[in-house]
């Protein structure tokens, strides 16, 4: 390579590497803080991860424990604290039904949505792929005070169903999956046909399996939505604890018995987003073939 | 038995009308093809046979059962697509497999895991297994049973989709142009294996296709489909040599016919450019196409009454046989002329040639593009 080609590639990689710097700092942070104490937090010294000296920690104590259990490193009292705080295995947990079913759900009427909306025809198909796009348009926030009173009258807020009931249909799942349908050959669901499938066997042992890739960016995009959603649940949501999801958990943190403790409170918001970044990085290379493959976003 | 027949069928997507009133009766054993340019309606009406596509009006009857209600998939049809349509995330066994699951398992069985306790299961698994290995035999796929369709060529796609037709022993087998997508030397070598494969088999084939060289090749009788119209259903050599219109004679040879404008005197008697037939027509008095098919003409030294000249424009050599391109000294039009490469390998692009007839055979068309017959020898 010449050197000037060596230039022009620095300038690419240097924007980059500031666009990459300007993400990655909230992370950094995080993770930072996390690790250190109180004091190095506030008075934002101590580098990466702090001196780690061995103290003994206020809050602790007035929470009521005794002098010798709150005396520990830094790291080990923000996550230990955490823990003992909230229950935030049980959040996860919660985070998980809740996106899981979700997803799934949302899958079981997208597709057979997607499939009828792309490959069959009938009266009035253009009508209903129109009111599609245009759902697409209606905020969340726009229904959901009405969404909320209609759970209300049913009896289902504080419940499970409320918070997975709203999210079961997905525009944008049978939007995307519709413009992903239409490009699978007609000649293979004919094929189907003649070898004796019905419809919905079209839909689960021909379709689905085709679609995988658009069906894994769709899923990061629903696992995401929901998994960090804080208003939803923050609304239906009113009293019982055991229902708190990640986002929600996070919250117990603030303003604690004097003040803001940010060691713990951040150790928690690592412990919610691990979980995610993990998946996304798992996932990552099926995301962007999805995501090219339809030219979505 | 596996006898198809077709009753006025029409078919009309909205206001545009695709199939006209179309009668075929396709007998057990024999291969039919469908042939016409595209768009003509051939593989509508394959798909109508099919049961893919609802026909506007008309009946459909296989083994003389009415099938207008019955679904595609009760048909007992097999069809075999362009594109092969293999299901792209099964291995080729589980393809192979896939129409024979469906027809002998119940619902019970396909389901997964639990469907193995079923207790008549095992035994239909075994038949399937036989089923499958005796049809990858025959098509010479056993190799590659174990390989997803992404990993095959052409051809070898090609094969296991036939394979997959052929597994459940069809009353007929339907194809919608299934050598298209192959290069040209694989195509002619398919054909020859598509012969004998219908030889062996005895079974009914529906075939449609474009191209005009594989419905002479392969068929035992040819439809040949001009905009929905049928417009002639003969052996491929009777379609060949008495086409029945002119469209028909225009679409059916390689090249093309030759179109000359001629005309017929009061008596009868024809003759086009300076040329007399020295034959009467049934339709006396009257502008007249004359078809001459370019193996009928020969370039010659001799100048006579039955010759006529021209220019090469363009010299097509394929090696057995050249074929001039000549515009004909009046200019009205463009005409091919076969020539052996032994006499006619000296004939260069601009030469100026004399043209004659080698045989006696001329085709006649009225101006509405209908065959006018010889009243004479």
């Amino acid at each position: 390579m010449e050197a000037k080609q060596y230039i022009g590639e620095g300038w690419k990689h240097a924007i980059l590497i500031i666009g990459a710097i300007v993400v990655m700092l909230p992370f950094y942070m995080m993770v930072s803080m996390s690790l250190k104490s109180q004091q190095e937090i506030q008075s934002i010294s101590g580098g990466l991860i702090g001196a780690q000296e061995t103290q003994t920690f206020p809050v602790c104590v007035k929470t009521g424990y005794s002098e010798e259990t709150c005396t520990m490193k830094p790291y080990q009292y923000n996550y230990w604290f955490a823990f003992e705080k909230a229950p935030i295995p049980r959040y996860l947990m919660n985070g998980v039904i809740v996106t899981l079913s979700i997803f799934i759900i949302q899958v079981l009427v997208a597709l057979p949505c997607a499939y009828a909306l792309a490959k069959l025809r009938f009266y009035g198909r253009e009508f209903v792929f129109s009111m599609v796009l245009f759902c697409l348009l209606i905020p969340v926030h726009g229904i959901a005070l009405p969404l909320y009173v209609m759970l209300a009258q049913a009896g289902l807020v504080d419940t499970y169903s409320a918070l997975i009931l709203p999210w079961t249909i997905s525009v944008f799942g049978i939007f995307l999956m519709r413009q992903f349908f239409m490009t699978v050959p007609d000649e293979l669901i004919d094929a189907a046909r003649m070898d004796g499938m019905g419809e919905y066997a079209i839909v689960w042992k021909v379709m689905l399996p085709t679609a995988i890739p658009a069906l894994l960016a769709f899923a990061i995009f629903s696992v995401v939505a929901h998994w960090n959603d804080y208003f939803w649940p923050r609304m239906v949501i009113t009293g019982n604890r055991d229902l708190f999801t990640p986002p929600l958990g996070i919250r117990e943190f603030r303003g604690g018995i004097d003040s803001d403790e940010f060691g713990p409170m951040m150790a928690s918001i690592v412990t919610v987003t691990v979980p995610l970044i993990v998946a996304f990085i798992i996932a990552q290379k099926r995301f962007i073939e999805g995501i090219t493959l339809t030219g979505m976003k | 038995m596996g006898t198809i027949s077709l009753k006025n069928i029409s078919k009309s997507f909205g206001s545009t009308q695709v199939l006209n009133n179309l009668n075929v009766d396709i007998n057990d054993g024999e291969f039919l093809t469908l042939v016409g340019p595209s768009g003509c309606g051939k593989s509508t009406l394959l798909r109508i046979i099919a049961g893919l596509e609802q026909q506007t009006s008309g009946d459909v009857l296989i083994d003389n059962k009415n099938v207008n209600r019955v679904r595609a998939s009760e048909r007992d049809l097999a069809m075999v697509f362009q594109s092969y349509a293999l299901y792209p995330h099964l291995t080729v066994r589980r393809n192979l497999e896939t129409p024979l699951r469906l027809r002998d398992y119940n619902a019970f069985e396909r389901l997964p895991l639990i469907g193995n306790f079923s207790p008549s299961k095992k035994e239909k698994t075994e038949s399937i297994n036989q089923l499958v290995n005796k049809t990858s035999e025959t098509l010479k796929i056993s190799e590659l049973l174990d390989r997803k369709p992404g990993q095959l060529s052409g051809g070898q796609r090609q094969r296991v989709a036939l394979g997959r037709a052929m597994v459940r022993e069809p009353v007929a087998f339907l194809m919608d142009e299934p050598l298209s997508n192959l290069d040209a030397a694989l195509r002619v070598h398919m054909r020859s294996e598509l012969s004998e494969l219908h030889n062996s088999l005895k079974t009914t084939f529906v075939y449609v296709t474009h191209d005009q060289a594989e419905a002479l090749t392969m068929s035992s009788r040819m439809a040949v489909m001009i905009d929905g119209n049928l417009l002639q259903l003969d052996t491929p050599q009777e379609v060949y040599d008495n086409p029945s219109s002119l469209s028909v004679a225009q679409f059916v040879g390689s090249p093309k016919i030759n179109i000359f404008k001629g005309t017929a005197d009061s008596g009868g008697t024809v003759s086009f450019l300076n040329v007399n037939l020295k034959r009467k027509s049934s339709e006396s008095n009257t502008d007249l196409h004359i078809g001459i098919r370019p193996e009928h003409l020969e370039i010659t030294n001799e100048s006579n009454e039955n010759t006529f000249s021209g220019t090469v424009a363009y010299r097509e050599n394929l090696g057995s046989d050249i074929f001039f391109h000549v515009n004909i000294e009046d200019g009205s039009n463009k005409i091919i002329v076969r020539g052996l490469p032994q006499f006619t390998h000296q004939i260069s692009n601009g030469s100026n040639v004399n043209i004659k007839r080698v045989s006696d055979k001329a085709l006649l068309f009225n101006q509405a593009g209908m065959r006018v017959q010889f009243t004479n020898a």
